[in-house]
């Protein structure tokens, strides 16, 4: 490791920290309705839609039709999208000719892009047409995001509000979020994009002959559009194969730095957002403590594993030490552009967040480095996690730790000053038990199943944390791959999309629940017996109980995992 | 306010109560003995479907059993392990089932107790009203009848008296020897069946029916038979529940991961069904799983040994989560009376003189008040009680009306009083009184105290300071309920002046003056309507709304039977300063489940260290390398996992019984020490036990 890498690491972390409660208290605003700079610009817009879709704009709701309306977007976008990629062939903006999509690969990415995932079992360039990408998913990468926001606000506003049975519309959070939050934010990072190179065009594919006389396909396309709101609505997926580490998606290691920050934006913004709506912004400020200590145990262990390479090299006396003049540590699979320390930031920042992005290849990662993303998307995208889904499921975990440390005050657990009781605490379990459910059941199922061992790069534990990795990031609608198996066979296909649609929607509907019922609680005043859920113990507290919990629950797994794979790289064993 | 004085029994310091008459030593022979045999009954798997956790582990032995068995038929060489290992899952369950039966088991030897003096009772009913008895079984009567009951003879039911008084012999239901005054009218009117009427004879309208008797309640509750789970239990009960089916089931995937690996590594062999439900076993939350009734019964137990009934867990729960303290003055913050600390004479009156026409126009009054001015008298001034008979003395009681009393004694004729009565009498006499006696009794209402006007005929001689004595400790009591977040709010039927005075004096957060029972229902509606749990005591049939709507409602068993009924509890000893303990108690019950919850997932890290290396070495030999604390073969490793788990049971069943030491600080305070010892501790423990487990296990031979 060294100090220029922590310091652009530093950087980045100062610049997230300068920008959270700005765009915390821009989002808090938004969605209590009231004014914000914005408003002259975009309310016409806002206005407009509602009267289109007859929305009513203080309409309420109760958790029910909250959920409701979340599923009912997400099934409409979802069919729109299938249908989109089956018939594509027929429809405009296809100058490659293109054909349509097979059904598993259609359902698998229709329903990749509903719910956040982003996971691709198809090499975009060669598969999806512009229309494809720019009405199908790219505008999926808006709706997901602001559904995920949307949640996330409605579940805080359990905690916000007291005595009453709504948590607000669902219509219009949706509404605002998109063109308040979203909208602005692609355009600029868009711009910002295109400044640093990003291609934004409809030509086809361009033919070039390369220095040894060889002909190359160089594909092009309206990227910078589709990339900005990749990162800032933690979706992930890439207009190219290669996504983040494509020169045309990320040309240099500004854009690379921007499209970290975008990642994280949101989510770190949203805790300022829901300190804010509590009004007790101290509160905001302990869950982004929590997050960022475990964001940077992550950079940390990444960047340490990367840097200190892989030892049976060292041994065959390659170099491995960073110098001046070469970067040492491990550079398989990555860019030369971005270097050790931006490849295990990028990776850590993606797999914290649910956006799946990748600058590197995950797969070539060392075990223990590669560890870190499976961890993160196993705590349940938690650390900043996607837009939205970060904050509640970080929520889940808080009202999990008061529930469990919070009885050692010598009172029933209470959180924002909101009894946690039978109803809560069983929604909250229903979605700890449907992450490792999905996860650990879809992976348990297939691993040992020929159609799956087929689908496998590499043998050993290695091809074990590629299956695991694979139903990890389905289900934590993260998106990333161990790039060495093979996605697309119906098989994993459709095992995958249902993961995902289980990550999303079986956590979300429960949560909603549980939001419903607290907003039906009255408050307890805080008072000296109070569980302290702001300050350093409650931090170290909630950090505790992520990890323990995670870890419980896969440990065993990871350690026939990665863990193993570590030690028998030690050991000098390797495998094919 | 009717309540008998008992000496607080709480340590001012520690908050937390010394135990009644009724401390059991918490290893009881007798209560050990029943507790073995209930382990084995509550191996029943209907029974034991109610704890989910340990049911799996039931579930596990079961199938280890079977497996055992077939390897001993087979003389397999794992025979052994396979058989220590069910011996440990069967103790697992039975130390969980001994326990709850250890918890049960002193409330049911209670029980047996309440149910000896329940012995064949028969009264005399009286007929019609025309004065005749007829002789009928105790368990014939009905609400309504009406009975007499005379020297010697125990009370037939539960009731009202009516007519007469008695001394009563409580000892059976209070555990209190001390007999106590019965009469009809007010708030003494209320007897228990069960009963004995020392002296005299009393006539009682029976209030209950055959099996509805505070007794027949008694021994119900103590005996755990209405036990319901409260709502924190059940809550807790579904996390637990939540968690074993998530080890479930990332024990059950490790069979195909394990698998998978096999495969890959070319070696080694899937762990066995014996090790993953040895695995399953360790990780579940058994210790918490065990221990929660346990926890809970005895959380009831201890609100019993303060001779406190609660009616349910769920009182006990809500009185830990209470915010604001509604305590009686009278009896609770200040001893029962007000006393006579000065004597402030008036213009050219002396401060003896004062005191003996204060002393002589007391010497009849029998009031608490009364008998300390005299005292004060005896003190200061030496004045002797003196004989009154030589003279041509004639004492005046205190009433409603004159609001004096005093004496004529030869041509003296001195008063004592409220103020303006006894300055009506001076005018009467043709005096007036002197300026300065305004101040006088200004400034003794304004500090608290109450004036009491001395005059003799026309000339007003001074005032005597009568001042509430607040009870010594209760200023570092509240302290202490302050620094828990609790508020505390003074009651009392005093003028404003006063209840500010006194309520600074003792230091409580506030007071409520010249409280009605409407005033204190009120004030409990509006603490509740800011979510604020409410806690109060209260005796009389006025205050039975309000201890119905208070949270926690202590009713003092010398009080009415309806503010019984409306209570949540029954103070036995009726010493309203127990609801400071009670409060103790409840948030004592809550630490302790969370800190056996916190203890038992924070055990698992190490069992994980255990166990995992110990299956996947045959596979991985590298694995070898996770196992950190150098255990001597796999087959041990997994025994003194399994074993540490069963032990660590026994060894937190008296902290269960007993409950986590609390002492009152804040929060905050709580949480550091509690996440130190039980989280940080959690962690830790096992490496060390397992680890000496393993040592022994190697020593014995036995793997």
């Amino acid at each position: 490791m060294t100090g220029n890498g922590w310091l652009q690491i530093a950087l980045f972390f100062l610049v997230l920290l300068a920008l959270t409660k700005p765009l915390g208290a821009y989002m808090a605003k938004v969605f209590a309705g009231e004014r914000t700079w914005m408003r002259g610009l975009l309310r016409p817009l806002e206005t407009g839609i509602y009267k289109v879709c007859g929305i009513d704009e203080n309409g309420e709701q109760h958790w029910t039709r909250y959920a409701g309306g979340v599923l009912l977007i997400s099934v409409v976008t979802l069919l729109f999208t299938y249908v989109l990629q089956r018939i594509q062939q027929w429809l405009p903006l296809n100058p490659q000719g293109l054909g349509n999509v097979g059904q598993h690969l259609a359902f698998n990415t229709a329903a990749s892009f509903t719910t956040n995932t982003n996971w691709q079992s198809y090499t975009p360039e060669t598969t999806m047409s512009y229309l494809t990408q720019m009405i199908g998913l790219a505008t999926h990468n808006f709706w997901s995001a602001a559904v995920g926001i949307s949640v996330a606000i409605a579940f805080v506003r359990g905690f916000a509000r007291h005595s009453v049975k709504t948590l607000g519309s669902f219509w219009v959070d949706f509404t605002r979020a998109t063109i308040y939050v979203l909208l602005p934010l692609s355009v600029v990072g868009a711009l910002l994009l295109v400044s640093q190179g990003a291609i934004q065009n409809f030509d086809s594919y361009t033919k070039a002959t390369t220095v040894e006389g060889a002909v190359q396909t160089i594909p092009q396309g309206p990227l910078a559009s589709q990339e900005a709101i990749k990162m800032i609505g933690t979706n992930g997926g890439g207009f190219t194969n290669a996504n983040s580490a494509h020169p045309y998606e990320n040309p240099t290691p500004f854009s690379n730095f921007l499209q970290m920050i975008f990642i994280f934006i949101i989510p770190a913004g949203l805790t300022y957002t829901f300190g804010k709506m509590v009004k007790d912004t101290r509160q905001g400020w302990a869950i982004f403590a929590a997050m960022s200590v475990l964001f940077f145990a992550g950079v940390w262990v990444t960047y340490y594993f990367e840097q200190a390479g892989n030892p049976n090299l060292t041994k065959l006396g390659i170099a491995s030490a960073a110098t001046d003049t070469q970067s040492g540590g491990n550079m398989e699979g990555k860019e030369v552009r971005f270097g050790i320390a931006n490849s295990a930031l990028f990776t850590t920042v993606t797999t914290d967040a649910s956006c799946g992005a990748v600058n590197n290849a995950h797969d070539s990662l060392t075990p223990l480095a590669g560890l870190v993303p499976l961890i993160n998307i196993e705590l349940g995208e938690v650390i900043f996690g996607g837009v939205g889904s970060g904050l509640y499921g970080v929520l889940m975990f808080a009202v999990l730790a008061v529930f469990i440390a919070g009885l050692m005050v010598g009172r029933t657990p209470e959180y924002l000053g909101k009894k946690i009781e039978q109803k809560e605490v069983k929604m909250m379990m229903l979605a700890v038990l449907v992450l490792a459910f999905t996860i650990l059941g879809f992976a348990g199922a297939g691993a040992n199943l020929g159609t799956v061992g087929n689908s496998l790069g590499n043998h050993g534990p290695h091809g074990f944390s590629e299956v695991l990795y694979a139903y990890t990031s389905a289900t934590g609608n993260n998106g990333s791959a161990f790039g060495g198996i093979n996605g697309n066979t119906p098989y994993l296909d459709t095992t995958l999309g249902l993961a995902m649609l289980s990550g999303r929607f079986l956590m979300l509907i429960p949560l909603l629940a549980a939001a419903g019922s607290l907003a039906q609680k009255k408050l307890v005043p805080v008072s000296a017996g109070t569980f302290p859920t702001h300050g350093p113990l409650f931090v170290a507290l909630l950090v505790g109980v992520m990890v323990i919990v995670g870890a419980l629950t896969f440990f065993p797994a990871l350690s026939l995992g990665p863990i193993v794979e570590h030690f028998l790289m030690h050991a000098g064993r390797l495998w094919s | 306010m009717a309540t008998t004085m008992t000496p607080p029994t709480a340590d001012p310091v520690t908050l937390m109560p010394k135990k009644g008459s009724r401390a059991r030593p918490l290893f009881d022979q007798t209560i050990m003995k029943r507790a073995l045999k209930d382990s084995f009954v509550k191996l029943n798997p209907r029974t034991m479907m109610k704890n989910p956790v340990m049911f799996v582990v039931e579930v596990g032995a079961a199938m280890t059993t079977i497996l055992a068995a077939r390897d001993i038929a087979s003389g397999a060489g794992i025979a052994g392990f396979t058989f220590q290992i069910t011996l440990w899952l069967w103790f697992t369950v039975l130390f969980a089932n001994f326990a709850e039966a250890m918890a049960e088991g002193r409330g049911k030897a209670q029980a047996d107790t309440l149910r000896k003096t329940k012995t064949e009772t028969t009264a005399r009913r009286l007929v019609n009203g025309n004065g005749k008895t007829e002789t009928v079984a105790a368990t014939e009567l009905r609400s309504g009848d009406l009975v007499r009951v005379e020297t010697g003879e125990t009370i037939p039911g539960d009731g009202d008296v009516i007519e007469g008084i008695a001394s009563v012999d409580e000892s059976a239901i209070t555990g209190e020897s001390a007999p106590v005054i019965r009469e009809s009218g007010g708030d003494r009117s209320a007897v228990t069946g069960g009963t004995k009427v020392l002296s005299d004879w009393i006539k009682v309208k029976i209030t209950s029916n055959p099996g509805e008797t505070f007794l027949d309640r008694m021994i119900a509750l103590v005996e755990g038979a209405e036990r319901q789970k409260t709502p924190n239990e059940i809550a807790l009960n579904i996390v637990i529940a939540g968690l074993t089916l998530v080890f479930l089931l990332a024990v059950v995937t490790l069979h195909p991961f394990a698998i998978f690996s096999v495969n890959a590594s070319g070696s080694g062999t899937a762990p066995s069904v014996t090790v993953l439900i040895s695995l399953l076993v360790c990780l579940i939350p058994t210790t918490i799983g065990g221990l929660l009734s346990a926890i809970g019964i005895a959380g009831m137990d201890r609100v019993m040994q303060h001779n406190v009934l609660a009616m349910s867990g769920k009182a006990v729960e809500a009185a830990g989560d209470v915010n604001t303290l509604l305590l009686d003055k009278t009896g609770t913050i200040t001893l029962g009376n007000r006393q006579a600390v000065e004597f402030i004479p008036l213009g050219s009156v002396t401060e003896a003189e004062l005191a003996d026409a204060a002393q002589l126009s007391s010497l009849a009054d029998e009031t608490p008040e009364g008998r300390s001015i005299v005292v004060l008298a005896k003190q200061k001034y030496n004045i002797r009680g003196r004989e009154v008979a030589a003279h041509e003395a004639h004492f005046i009681p205190f009433t409603a009306q004159t609001r004096m009393s005093g004496v004529d004694i030869d041509a003296r004729r001195i008063r004592k009083g409220a103020t303006d009565s006894v300055i009506e009498f001076v005018h009467e006499h043709g005096g007036t009184a002197p300026t300065e006696l305004m101040d006088v009794t200004e400034r003794i209402s304004r500090s608290g105290g109450t004036p009491l006007v001395v005059a003799d005929r026309e000339r007003a001689l001074g005032v005597i300071h009568l001042k509430d004595v607040v009870k010594g400790g209760m200023r570092e009591r509240f302290q202490q309920l302050r620094a828990m977040g609790i508020r505390t709010v003074m009651i009392t039927g005093d003028n404003p002046l006063t209840a500010a005075a006194i309520a600074a004096e003792a230091g409580t957060d506030d007071f409520l003056a010249q409280a009605t029972p409407k005033d204190k229902m009120d004030l409990i509606k509006k603490e509740q309507a800011g979510g604020r749990l409410v806690a109060m005591t209260g005796d009389g049939t006025n205050d039975a709304p309000a201890l119905a709507q208070a949270d926690v409602g202590l009713a003092m068993n010398t009080g009415t039977m309806a503010a019984k009924e409306a209570g949540n509890m029954v103070d036995l000893d009726s010493n309203p300063t127990k609801l400071i303990e009670v409060v103790a108690i409840g948030k004592q019950l809550l630490m302790t489940r969370g800190a056996l919850f916190t203890f038992s997932i924070a055990n698992d890290i190490a069992k994980y260290f255990a166990i995992l290396p110990a299956m996947f070495m045959t596979m991985y030999p590298v694995m070898g390398k996770l196992n950190i604390m150098g255990l001597h073969s796999p087959q041990s490793a997994v025994l003194a996992a399994v074993i540490f788990n069963a032990l660590i049971i026994i060894v937190l069943i008296p902290l269960a019984l007993r409950g986590v030491k609390y002492k009152p600080m804040s929060a905050a305070a709580l949480l550091r020490r509690n996440l130190l010892v039980y989280g940080v501790g959690g962690v830790i423990a096992p490496f060390p036990g397992i680890w000496l487990i393993d040592r022994l296990l190697g020593l014995l031979h036995l793997a």
